[in-house]
């Protein structure tokens, strides 16, 4: 810490951009370059696999194969390889991540700022509302949500454009349940920080030249509070990742055949007795979203630590 | 005029003067907030059942669907009447809440039972039973469950939070972080087959499942309460690290406080805000994490039936549970503002 400070002193004192200074500091902060790094060659793998492997969801007769030089992760009740399905789930745990930490920014950034600009009423009625919210165990109307309006929306989408949409049905509601129970943190802090730039001189300014509300919002607060929208996105990213895990894990997220870590955990955890212990079932898909979740954590105090100067508690 | 103000105007302000005086004067305004603040809830319980009222009953399917025989239709009709699921939805609401009027043996008479009067109704899934019935059956455990984890994440957090921030930059500090972290990245539904195959069937110390003694306990509650732990340790090394920086402590020590007095006196009335913020929101997650791990260790709580009856389309069942749960979260909530007040004088009631 102390030599990520005394390096972005020198960045200051020879005049280089902001970015550059960030990414000096987070150069730095080894846990998150090496969390980073993980991260990429995770998604890589993730990505990659099924184009390198032939075999990631052959039946072969191996049934609970421990694991071996031909299966890495061992195989499981059908004779999949293992770790053609836990990097599957990598991937499928990792877009329902990023589309519902995305959906969660689109609202909280635009009920947030709103809040921050308009001020008086409006901001306390918005801002009521997120409390309230708060206190509400969301995710229990999530999974009242998923449960119910499930048959609606795939009905709806047979009617719509043919096919079955069940899966497109369930997709769609654990995107959408999973960015509406994460954005209240992101609105909050896209308020605070919209009502500190709103008293800016450059806002004064752009307000005495003539520019409107929204032009102003758009082009001269949204662009700043840039930074910390990022750093409370990756921060959000594992707490979705979580969320969607623990739904697939209760049968509710992700359905088979396709799997996601969390209702690969939950294949594991049903395979559980007392005669034989299927150990790599569990081990593997735990141990590959405790990484996940690690990496993205590390990622998100190193992110923290560079864009939100206020967060920094060393000063 | 705000409350604060219109308390001050009802109390005698010279009371203020005395030690005693203030003391009283910030009960009275900490119970006026609260009631207040409970009072507005009653409102929002009603916006909360009739959403889950209505969206339970919009979805495809009803609950007599799964039944063992084919229903004909007029076991069916009979079944709705019964249930009283064949009137409108205005009027499955109101007689739900309990307010309203039918006629009975060519009376009208009021309606009975209803959330007034405490009353969920007969569970269409578990016949025998009423919502009540099955609340009143779970709920102590659930609660046991959860208590108990909370008390093992803050045993187990604010120490080791506390530790950190002393020894801060230190290896133990390190040491101490990397396990906050790693806590924070295993779910309960990743520590429990865990817990189960290690300390249940490889090592046999643990019972792996059920409720009974004081022994079917410690495997759920570890697995549900390590995850809060971890956040609780984390939220004290951050507060703690900022209140051992303020200038009061700085005071406390050039006054020759005693460093062990500073820790857990001064600095941890301060350090520990952000955890009781957080508590809040950590209810609720427990409450989550009590679905898994009671669905994990097979222990007969409320949480497994969420999932099931919402399923199974248990109307009465689910909204229910979730006026229950909406309940038990706002006003726990409440008490945490409450408390925040009592810890931190600084905060004002507006």
């Amino acid at each position: 810490m102390v030599e990520a400070r005394h390096q972005s002193g020198q960045a200051l004192e020879n005049g280089e951009s902001p970015n550059r200074r960030a990414w000096l500091r987070f150069r730095d902060n080894r846990p998150a370059m090496m969390a980073s790094l993980f991260l990429l060659v995770l998604i890589a793998l993730a990505l990659a696999w099924p184009l390198i492997s032939s075999q990631s969801d052959v039946h072969s007769e191996a049934q609970f194969a421990a694991p071996s030089g031909g299966h890495w992760f061992g195989t499981d009740v059908h004779g999949r390889d293992l770790f053609g399905r836990v990097l599957a789930g990598t991937r499928i745990s990792l877009m329902v991540g990023l589309v519902g930490a995305l959906v969660s920014l689109v609202i909280g950034v635009s009920w947030g700022a709103t809040a921050g600009f308009l001020g008086g009423r409006w901001d306390n009625l918005l801002m009521r509302t997120v409390d309230v919210l708060y206190s509400l165990p969301s995710i229990i109307f999530v999974i009242v949500i998923i449960t119910t309006l499930e048959g609606v929306l795939q009905r709806w989408l047979q009617v719509t454009f043919g096919g079955d949409g069940g899966e497109t049905a369930r997709m769609l509601l654990l995107y959408a349940g999973l960015g509406a129970v994460s954005w209240l943190t992101m609105a909050r802090i896209v308020r605070g920080q919209v009502l500190a730039l709103r008293e800016r001189q450059f806002v004064e300014a752009a307000r005495s030249l003539g520019l409107g509300t929204r032009a102003i919002l758009w082009r001269h607060i949204l662009p700043n509070v840039f930074g910390v929208v990022i750093v409370y996105l990756t921060l959000t990213l594992p707490a979705v990742v979580l969320y969607e895990s623990f739904l697939s894990y209760l049968g509710l997220g992700i359905q088979p055949p396709r799997a996601s870590l969390g209702s690969l955990i939950a294949e594991g955890a049903a395979q559980i007795n007392p005669i034989r212990v299927y150990w790599w079932m569990i081990a593997f898909p735990a141990g590959c979203l405790a990484a996940l979740l690690m990496a993205l954590n590390f990622l998100g105090d190193g992110l923290r630590d560079v864009f939100d100067p206020k967060a920094d508690k060393d000063c | 005029m705000s409350l604060y103000a219109r308390l001050a105007k009802r109390f005698k302000r010279p009371a203020l003067y005395s030690v005693a005086g203030a003391r009283a004067w910030f009960c009275a305004v900490s119970l006026a907030y609260f009631l207040r603040r409970l009072a507005t809830l009653v409102p929002l319980v009603l916006v909360i059942s009739f959403l889950a009222f209505c969206l339970v009953r919009v979805a495809p399917g009803g609950p007599f669907d799964k039944e063992r025989a084919p229903a004909t239709p007029d076991i069916e009709r009979n079944l709705k009447a019964k249930y009283h699921l064949d009137e409108p939805l205005w009027k499955q609401y109101l007689r739900f809440i309990g307010i309203g009027f039918e006629k009975r043996n060519d009376e009208w008479r009021a309606f009975k039972g209803g959330l007034v009067r405490g009353d969920f109704g007969p569970s269409l899934k578990y016949r025998n039973h009423s919502v009540n019935d099955i609340i009143a059956q779970g709920l102590p455990v659930s609660l046991s469950l959860g208590i108990l984890s909370f008390c093992f994440a803050l045993g187990f957090g604010i120490p080791l939070g506390v530790w950190t921030a002393v020894r801060r930059g230190r290896w133990q500090d390190h040491v101490g972080s990397f396990f906050s972290i790693l806590a924070v990245c295993i779910p309960a539904f990743v520590l429990g087959p865990v817990l189960i195959v290690l300390l249940g069937i490889k090592l046999p110390v643990f019972p792996v499942g059920l409720w009974g003694g004081p022994w079917h306990v410690i495997l759920p509650a570890i697995a549900l309460g390590t995850y809060f732990a971890g956040k609780v340790s984390r939220l004290t090394r951050e507060g703690m690290s900022q209140a051992l920086h303020s200038d009061f402590i700085t005071t406390a020590r050039a006054k020759g406080v005693s460093e062990r007095s500073i820790i857990l006196r001064h600095a941890l009335r301060e350090g520990l805000l952000p955890v009781v913020t957080y508590s809040g929101p950590l209810l609720a997650d427990l409450l989550v994490g009590s679905f898994v791990v009671e669905n994990l260790f097979q222990i007969p709580g409320i949480g497994v039936f969420l999932v099931s009856s919402s399923i199974n389309r248990d109307y009465t069942m689910v909204v229910g549970l979730v006026i229950l749960y909406s309940v038990m979260l706002l006003v726990l909530n409440l008490v945490v503002d409450v408390v925040y007040g009592l810890l931190d004088k600084r905060v004002k009631y507006g």
